[in-house]
């Protein structure tokens, strides 16, 4: 055997020690569904469900259910369009109203109306005519507040978007860029909905003149600069307001040991701006029967009822029961600001980039 | 004699050229198929519509002046982040060069720590030092956070290692008689240094400084989290327009943007290694390192350990801290919550994914020591190919290319069978050994390349099979740079964020992934345990720089 030989047959040996390795690993838990027992859903890093819930549909329906989460919100929708020839599973959960034309325009969902639909609050329910998503859950995008800070300084929180712009609550805001994160987006379409396509940019002014702190993310907003959360109490954080969630009051009092009678923040009513989410059977699924029994499961009245103390949202069937401690510390808004999916994603990218070249230069 | 040899040496150079094409295979293969195809792929998504390539959107991308002053932050603040590095670590290459004193093997593994962590878990604490009430806003009232000098500071933070083991590393093997012998001819001592030392060291320097370099022009999550939405680098800007605005043609536009440029650095980086391994004499690093004398000498190393405590230890103190501090006192509440599964994000007990991370880091270290390892066995011979040669830089690509790229990559190139891999837990440690072979071909290259080649021959001569040479000769000799290489790639791999994140399944997140899907909850208890895993990750990684200090041989290549 010449030395050339020797050394081709090392590295072919070495390369038939590691691809058994990856074949195998491969074709144990490829991709998809192929086979019609097990259902695949796609979602984004906040999805969570109680394991019992999950375990009862998995044993009513004879499917089990494999997750696959996929980044954050944005991120979520975008690979699903990506992949949608050849989809990493059978539902898609988790576009919101601020992303759905996307998905919409590119093909992402096939119809299929499920069952249990009618039962689902009609303000909620969008795409009548071709059923391609359902709506399952509902949450709003508001000002938080810092408790503590405005007794300290014997002030009463703001109230409103109008509030805001006022000199007493002058340097207390962080919001979140609108261009890389959903509450910061949220938080732009809930003030265009209020001032309309002309009076928005002019509310954005007066807001950067009273001090507004514009960071990156959620995280940086909430865990660094906001003084009320958990984090920022650590942190020495010196901003009363936040753009969050309405549900992050109650996350502030079921994340705590020992848990407080009341939470630290409360939730500025009047800037809220509302955000639905929706599941979709994927054009390409692979197990559509299972699609189609994970889509029904999703707005049955016990995935419903389970999702408030799971994934911090509201439910959007009727007669869902919210849980006591869930309502109690983060009421639902009571009128907040809404907007179509389709005038959004008219104006989005347009709204964005008006919006980055006036607040954050 | 010299007849023969000219008859024998053709067929036998010819011989060694098809065993190093033979050892390249795998290397090449692995390199193809997990990074150029799918890289290629996200790219041709992006620019080519129909079959026809766009190519005037390079044009178009580079026409807007939102993008043409995101190159420019990019290219200044990496200069100056560069040249601040070498500023305040130099000094401390110095003293870990020459100075004996207690602690150094666990300081230096210390430093290295920033280097291995992901930003997502330090960006947050290097808050507390540089953000409101920080040591510097405590002090004297300065608040540095969403202002360039966090980022410049946060990039000293993770890139001091890189200097003080590139350029350290060579200088504790420099002979310090040369530069004596020069004093003693009458040179100052300025000028003895100019003239003897700079020289040997400014190759090593010049490698230091482009890989620093190279790390923050592609920096993302410094930039995100402590600069504030206002700043904006190639990387950040390319996640951006893949993840949130959806616009691939513009991604794929900046990508190769970045990929010209990545290269770039790292043909001249290829060059300074290669002068950097021309013959120096060197010695062992005992030798040369004694405790230091003179007023003078106990002051420089004061000097650096106290910049070393307030920018390095000081931030990751912070961490630790916090994740003692529960409301009802200090203790470990955040640490016993880590084992509960209740939290809802996570369908496993945080404290899970610490396995995870193992055996995620493990599998990942094996992948990258066989291919890395095969790659630096072939490219032992100095005088190879230009092929060959380039080689050596392209396996570095992966450091330069934005992990959302690869990622999204990943997901439209690897999703058919054979090669269907999208749902499989291989996908994270394939990804994350492409992030660690560079360091294990760093790590062996050098040291391969030392061993002398006369002993090779003398064996060879003798009849021994370059197997046989390689089994007696060079694997005795690289078996410590081996460990080291498996040990940084290890490091590497468990701190690996970017490309993780995109491919880790929910029912087994790694730790970095982990702890930003802890951060990314409102609640006290989400936090904290965030601070503990945080930690944990930190002292794992710290544990296995230390076991790597422990190993360290002589002569142990860039790291």
């Amino acid at each position: 055997m010449s030395t050339t030989k020797k050394f081709a047959s090392v590295a072919v040996g070495l390369g038939l020690v590691t691809l058994p390795v990856l074949t195998a690993c491969g074709s144990t838990d490829s991709g998809g569904s192929a086979d019609s027992k097990t259902v695949t859903l796609v979602s984004h890093d906040s999805w969570a469900v109680s394991k019992s819930v999950l375990k009862d549909f998995e044993k009513q329906s004879g499917y089990t259910v494999k997750v696959l989460k996929d980044g954050d919100a944005g991120q979520a929708v975008n690979k699903a369009i990506l992949t949608k020839d050849n989809p990493q599973g059978d539902v898609f959960f988790g576009v919101d109203n601020t992303l759905l034309s996307r998905a919409l325009d590119n093909g992402l969902f096939q119809s299929y109306e499920a069952r249990g639909a009618d039962q689902i609050l009609p303000e909620y329910r969008v795409d009548q005519d071709k059923h391609r998503v359902t709506p399952i859950d509902s949450g709003d995008i508001c000002v938080n507040y810092d408790k503590a800070y405005f007794s300290e300084h014997k002030l009463t929180p703001p109230q409103s978007f109008d509030d805001l712009i006022k000199p007493e609550y002058k340097n207390l805001l962080v919001t979140e860029n609108a261009s890389t994160s959903s509450p910061g987006l949220g938080f732009l379409l809930g003030t265009a909905a209020k001032y309309g396509d002309g009076g928005w940019q002019d509310y954005w002014k007066k807001l950067k003149a009273n001090g507004v702190k514009v960071v990156d993310g959620w995280e940086q907003a909430y865990n660094d600069e906001f003084s009320g959360s958990a984090g920022g109490k650590k942190a020495k954080a010196d901003r009363p307001l936040v753009v969050s969630y309405a549900s992050s009051p109650p996350a502030e009092v079921i994340y705590a040991d020992p848990k407080p009678t009341t939470a630290p923040t409360g939730v500025v009513n009047g800037t809220c701006f509302r955000q639905v989410e929706y599941a979709g059977l994927l054009s390409n699924a692979k197990n559509t029967k299972g699609g189609k029994a994970l889509l029904d499961f999703l707005v049955t009245k016990e995935f419903q009822q389970d999702m408030p103390l799971n994934m911090f949202v509201y439910p959007v069937v009727k007669g869902a029961v919210v849980p006591a401690e869930f309502t109690k510390f983060g009421p639902q808004a009571k009128d907040p600001e809404t907007m179509a999916p389709a005038k959004i994603a008219d104006n989005r990218d347009q709204w964005v980039k008006s919006w980055t070249s006036l607040v954050l230069k | 004699m010299d007849l023969a040899r000219t008859e024998v040496a053709p067929p036998k150079a010819r011989k060694g050229s098809a065993a190093r094409l033979g050892l390249m295979a795998l290397p090449v293969a692995f390199f193809a198929v997990f990074f150029a195809y799918p890289v290629a792929a996200i790219v041709a998504r992006g620019l080519e519509v129909d079959g026809a390539w766009q190519l005037g959107r390079i044009g178009e991308v580079l026409a807007q002046s939102d993008i043409r002053h995101v190159l420019w932050f990019t290219t200044w603040q990496a200069l100056v982040s560069t040249a601040l590095t070498l500023l305040i670590a130099l000094p401390g290459a110095y003293v870990f060069a020459r100075f004996d004193f207690r602690g150094k093997q666990v300081l230096r593994a210390v430093v290295t720590v920033p280097f291995v962590l992901p930003t997502v878990v330090v960006g947050t604490a290097f808050l507390a030092l540089v953000g409101r009430g920080g040591l510097l806003d405590e002090l004297w009232g300065v608040r540095l956070d969403t202002t360039v000098w966090a980022i410049l500071l946060a990039h000293v933070f993770f890139n001091y290692a890189v200097v003080v083991r590139t350029v350290g590393g060579l200088w504790s093997q420099l002979d310090p008689r040369q530069e004596e012998a020069a004093r003693m001819l009458g040179a100052s001592r300025f000028a003895a240094w100019r003239k003897v030392t700079l020289p040997a060291l400014s190759p090593a320097v010049a490698a230091a400084a482009l890989m620093v370099f190279l790390f923050t022009f592609t920096s993302f999550g410094v930039v995100q989290i402590l600069g504030g939405p206002t700043f904006s680098t190639l990387e950040v800007e390319i996640y951006r327009q893949t993840s949130e605005i959806f616009d691939l043609a513009t991604a794929a536009v900046l990508t190769m943007i970045q990929f010209v440029a990545v290269g770039a650095i790292l043909a001249v980086h290829a060059r300074t290694v290669r002068r950097r391994e021309t013959a120096l004499r060197l010695v062992a690093p005992e030798a040369t390192a004694r405790r230091p004398r003179g007023a003078g000498q106990w002051a420089l190393l004061a000097g650096v350990l106290a910049s070393i405590a307030v920018l390095l230890v000081l931030p990751l103190g912070v961490l630790v801290q916090r994740s003692f501090d529960a409301p009802d006192g200090y203790g470990f509440a955040y640490y016993k919550a880590l084992t509960s599964a209740d939290g809802g994000i996570f369908l496993v007990a945080p404290i899970e994914a610490i396995g995870n991370s193992l055996e995620y880091a493990l599998a990942a270290t094996a992948i990258a020591v066989l291919i890395g390892g095969l790659a630096a066995a072939a490219l032992t011979r100095r005088n190879t190919g230009r092929l060959v040669r380039g080689f050596d830089a392209l396996l570095m690509l992966p450091l330069g290319v934005s992990a959302v790229t690869v990622g999204f990559g990943f997901l439209i190139a690897l999703d058919k069978p054979p090669l269907d891999l999208r749902a499989s837990w291989i996908l994270v440690p394939l990804a994350q050994a492409l992030v660690g072979v560079p360091f294990v071909v760093r790590t062996m290259l050098p040291v391969l390349r030392a061993v002398d080649g006369r002993l090779r021959e003398a064996a060879a001569v003798l009849g021994a099979s370059p197997w046989r040479v390689w089994r007696e000769i060079d694997l005795p000799m690289v078996r410590r740079a081996l460990l080291i290489a498996a040990g940084f790639a290890f490091a590497v791999s468990l701190g690996e964020f970017g490309a993780t994140v995109f491919i880790a399944r929910p029912d087994n997140p790694t730790l970095p992934v982990a702890v930003a899907r802890l951060l990314g909850r409102a609640g006290d208890l989400n936090y904290g345990q965030a601070m503990a895993l945080s930690t944990i990750l930190m002292v794992v990684c710290a544990v296995a720089l230390l076991v790597l200090e422990r190993v360290r041989s002589d002569r142990t290549g860039e790291f």
